[in-house]
């Protein structure tokens, strides 16, 4: 583990410690942070409005007059000073403290709402959720939720922490529109309008909470029966956004990815990137660069996505029904559509893709095996049951692991200790899947300039997927990984200007070199060809 | 089964290492070769070049060994903690200080450089020290943890080395005085115009440069620690807590006095990067050639040609007897927040030779310029020096190589960009710059 140390010298150098202007707009975030706290634990506020209001916008103000101070007096240019120092980056007791108050806000969020103040069975909210009423009022006409409160709060923080990332990458054009790229689909898509939509639902017309942007296996319920149901009848909409969903799948997605790589996704649009590119810049040189980590991750990550798909499968196998008289798409045909579209996929890549995939064909074949074996077992047994689970208690299982503890409580809650894109890198099944394509057949590629790397290693200690970017640089070779997202951080903290994101052509796209640009003509021939 | 010893374990070191082991390899997997790796500054290969990041708190010391700890005995290369004290070239014998000594077949030289002491009184006090080794930095993180243990720091020697630790010291807001002995900084090396844009860029960063400045004496508080120094023009005082000597560095070789190698700066090499003595070589900074390539100098320290000669010299170990033999000349570096990339030969107003034509364009931010070098006679393109601009060294290698004109560069010059997306261009503007000055020219 690359342990960042508090100091090298028994004297924790002092030069980082905050200014007291500094400390002013940290106290003022706190204001805000106390009064939600505060609500949490019931205390009842009097003109809510006015102290959301305040609660929002202390917490807003206090962090942006800190990126102020910290960032405006100084010339633009790379600004990871103390990063390896202060107590929050660097696993210290703020790093602790907050590490658990995250957690701890996250298991509330999950698993004990009404402690949050949700009421339940048609009560009034009370606590933290009473004091979000009057914006769900204002927004989409009803009452606060937890996942309205959560929300609200998501989207603040990456606005907010983007201001402060905009200042910081002010001189890199790249990160700036990246940035406004994640702080506009968080407002916008994730958050203002669902909640727009909902307001639209009434007794005769309804439609689920739909983040546009959010795709299977990401969002791992939108095939829910409850949800497929809903958009049927809600008409041509509900149908529109039924197939967009599957066009987002199989048609979108690949053609962003062959175009852009997964970065358009991961850095520029999703949720959890968003996040993580903003409020978790603090934290992204704690993701582990071990090549025992990488491992860990090769075999998680794609666990997941075993499961994930083996449950949309058991799921929407369990509501349809068996007479295609009915409805042309019964188990069986669904089951053997499955099979099918799975037995392409992997045979293509195994007679085409064999040789960029390396050692993980046979990652890539035991999640195969895996998958065809139980969807035998689905068929075998015929029912809702799946080797003695129901389908729904699989999908119960897979949002308790996977969507509540993996994503949110480690993956955010674990930032100050983790790093900022556990998630992304170890639990993501769409990333995965993402980076799948981005290997096989993206052009997107981090092109090493010749022969330039001096192996500092702050490409690596700034990646926030863990990749250990420098044993490429130092090869002087095209960095084409799965988990890659694009950040574009390893470009921007390279001193020697030998690194570049690129879209380009596939030809010569991943490209191994012995002796790198600069040494003897006939040296390089010799080794390089081979 | 052939034993090789290897005293360094830097940049051209581990190189050499790492692609013996690879040319080695038998087809069972046994080791064909011995490896030994000897240093007596750290266990582990580090990064020297990201040493000033540790201090800045970018990275922490861990981040900066390109390999984890296992990659070593993975690879059969063992590593010996400890300082050569002689070498026995007729019994091929090290002795180390500690008192034991090490069989070698074949010896590799590549123990780099170390700061320059130029015989200043008081050089040696507390509080004095290079920018070099590992125990620079920890000597640095002793003596200027913040600004109130160090309330001020002079440097001097206005070089790489030196503009880097003045942006060390100015992470933790520590008040720097830098002497920098020519008229403009760097201009051994830069183009006046270059040299002149670092300067300010250096004084926006609040760092107070002092050019044709030198340092006569370092004064000594009770402690033997340094209170002051005195500058040698005008004889004033600065009150200071660190004196960071950066005027450049020289072969680390001290511990062959008494060998039968031969060395002058540094170790004599030919070249194949033989020395006088059979079986013995000598790679990267410590290497003094003595058939220097082109416009190269006879001892060169820097990362990557420390990294070819071990490429090189991997090759006649293992049986390929090859001439060191580099391609077109490049180096990087980094001036606080302009980094700086150079392609062939561009030389400063000393030692320009008269063939050699520049063409100069600076941008009004007064952070990005590029200075074209050409042959006035031919036209043909002899090198470029960027700052602030990422150029694409592949691109620059081939058109070397080809020998292309000045005209064809300059027009081409957006097929060389190697900024990231988005970013601001500026080749029309250069293009249009150039036009201009060929019209006066004319």
């Amino acid at each position: 583990m690359n342990t960042p140390k508090p100091s090298m010298s028994l004297t924790k150098p002092e030069a980082f410690d905050l200014t007291t202007k500094q400390r002013i707009y940290v106290a003022i975030g706190m204001i805000g942070l106390i009064i939600l706290a505060l609500a949490t634990f019931n205390v009842t506020f009097p003109y809510r409005t006015i102290v959301l209001t305040i609660a929002l916008l202390s917490i807003s103000i206090g962090i942006v007059l800190f990126a102020n101070d910290l960032y405006i007096k100084k010339l633009p240019g790379i600004k990871n000073d103390g990063v390896m120092f202060k107590s929050i980056s660097s696993r210290g007791l703020w790093a602790w403290i907050s590490g658990l108050a995250f957690t701890g806000f996250y298991i509330l969020l999950y698993f004990k709402a009404s402690w949050l103040g949700l009421g339940t069975d048609g009560a009034e909210n009370t606590g933290l959720v009473a004091l979000f009423d009057p914006l769900s009022q204002f927004l989409n006409g009803g009452q606060a939720s937890q996942w309205f409160v959560y929300g609200t709060l998501y989207t603040i923080a990456i606005l907010v922490f983007g201001y402060k990332f905009l200042l910081k990458y002010r001189h890199n054009k790249y990160e700036r529109l990246r940035t406004f790229s994640v702080m506009f689909f968080q407002l916008a898509f994730a958050f203002l309008i669902p909640e727009f939509m909902a307001r639209l639902n009434s007794d005769s017309f309804s439609l689920p909470y739909y983040d546009l942007k959010n795709i299977w296996p990401l969002n791992y319920y939108n095939f829910e029966q409850y949800r497929v149901n809903s958009f049927i009848e809600a008409g041509d909409i509900g149908l529109a956004l039924l197939i967009f969903g599957i066009l987002s799948i199989f048609v979108i997605t690949p053609i962003l990815t062959f175009k852009y790589g997964k970065r358009w996704y991961c850095s520029w649009v999703c949720g959890c990137g968003g996040l993580a590119e903003t409020a978790g810049d603090s934290f992204r040189h704690l993701s582990d660069k071990r090549q025992f980590a990488w491992k860990i991750e090769r075999w998680v990550v794609h666990s997941v996505v075993v499961f994930v798909v083996l449950m949309t499968t058991a799921v929407v196998y369990s509501y349809l029904g068996d007479d295609s008289s009915k409805y042309w798409l019964t188990k069986r045909t669904f089951l053997i559509g499955v099979a099918t579209l799975l037995t392409v996929v992997f045979a293509w890549v195994m007679i085409f893709k064999r040789e960029q995939l390396a050692k993980d064909a046979q990652y890539g074949a035991v999640g195969y095996f895996v998958i065809i074996l139980v969807l035998l077992g689905i068929h075998f047994f015929n029912g809702s049951n799946l080797f003695l689970f129901k389908a729904e208690t699989l999908r119960q299982s897979y949002g308790f692991l996977i969507g509540a503890i993996f994503s949110g409580v480690i993956g955010t809650g674990f930032y100050p200790i983790f790093g900022n894109r556990v998630w992304c890198r170890f639990g993501c099944p769409m990333a995965a899947i993402l980076g799948f394509q981005q290997r096989l057949f993206s052009r997107f590629r981090i092109t090493t300039n010749g022969g330039q790397c001096i192996s500092c290693g702050n490409c690596s200690t700034y990646c926030e997927m863990g990749i250990d970017v420098r044993a490429y640089a130092q090869k002087g070779e095209n960095i084409v990984r799965s988990s890659c997202v694009g950040c574009g951080i390893c470009s921007a903290v390279c001193p020697r200007g030998v690194l570049r994101l690129e879209n380009d052509s596939m030809k010569g796209r991943i490209n191994a070199n012995e002796i790198l640009l600069g040494n003897d003509v006939d040296l390089m021939d010799l080794v390089n060809e081979k | 089964m052939e034993h090789i010893v290897i005293i360094g374990n830097g940049i051209s070191g581990v190189t050499l290492a790492r692609h013996i082991r690879k040319l080695s390899s038998q087809p069972d997997g046994q080791a064909g070769k011995k490896i030994t790796l000897v240093s007596a500054e750290t266990e582990y290969f580090f990064s020297r070049t990201a040493l000033m990041y540790i201090y800045m708190g970018h990275m922490t010391f861990e981040h900066t060994q390109p390999y984890e700890n296992w990659f070593w005995e993975k690879n059969r290369i063992e590593l010996k903690k400890g300082y050569v004290k002689k070498v026995e070239t007729q019994s091929k014998t090290l002795h180390f200080a500690e008192g034991d000594t090490l069989q070698y077949d074949t010896l590799v030289i590549a123990t780099g450089s170390k700061p320059n002491k130029f015989g200043w009184p008081g050089q040696d006090l507390e509080g004095v020290m290079g920018m070099y080794h590992k125990q620079d930095l920890d000597n640095l993180e002793k003596h200027a943890p913040n600004n109130k243990v160090c309330k001020r720091a002079v440097i001097v020697g206005g070089g790489l080395i030196g503009i880097e630790l003045a942006e060390m010291l100015n992470s933790r807001n520590i008040p720097v005085t830098f002497l920098v002995r020519e008229a403009s900084f760097w201009n051994g090396v830069l183009p006046e115009g270059e040299s002149q844009m670092i300067n300010r860029h250096i004084k926006n960063h609040h760092i107070d440069l002092r050019l044709s400045t030198n340092l006569k004496e370092i004064k000594s508080d009770e402690n033997g620690t340094v209170k002051s120094i005195i500058i040698e023009e005008t004889g004033e005082e600065i009150l200071c807590d660190v004196v960071g000597l950066t005027a450049g560095v020289t072969p680390n070789i001290d511990f062959l006095k008494d060998s039968e190698i031969e060395t002058g700066r540094g170790v004599k090499v030919n070249r194949f990067l033989e020395t006088n003595i059979p079986d013995v070589y000598a790679i990267g900074d410590c290497a003094e050639q003595q058939e220097p390539s082109g416009n190269r100098r006879p001892v060169e320290a820097v990362w990557y040609t420390g990294r070819m000669m071990g490429e090189v010299l991997a090759q006649t170990i293992c049986g390929n007897k090859m001439p060191y033999n580099p391609g077109h000349w490049f180096n990087s570096a980094k001036f606080m927040d302009i980094e700086y990339q150079t392609y062939g030969w561009v030389f400063g107003e000393k030692g320009r030779p008269d063939y050699e034509q520049h063409f100069h364009w600076k941008h009004s931010d007064d952070t990005k310029c590029i200075t074209v070098a050409y042959h006035k006679d031919t036209n043909v393109f002899l090198g470029i020096n960027t700052f602030g601009i990422r150029l694409k060294h592949e691109t620059f290698d081939k058109w070397l190589t080809e020998k292309r004109d000045v005209d064809y560069v300059i027009s081409n010059l957006k097929d060389a960009n190697f900024d990231p997306e988005f970013y601001a261009r500026f080749e029309d503007e250069i293009l249009a710059a150039y036009k201009r000055q060929s019209l006066l020219v004319e």
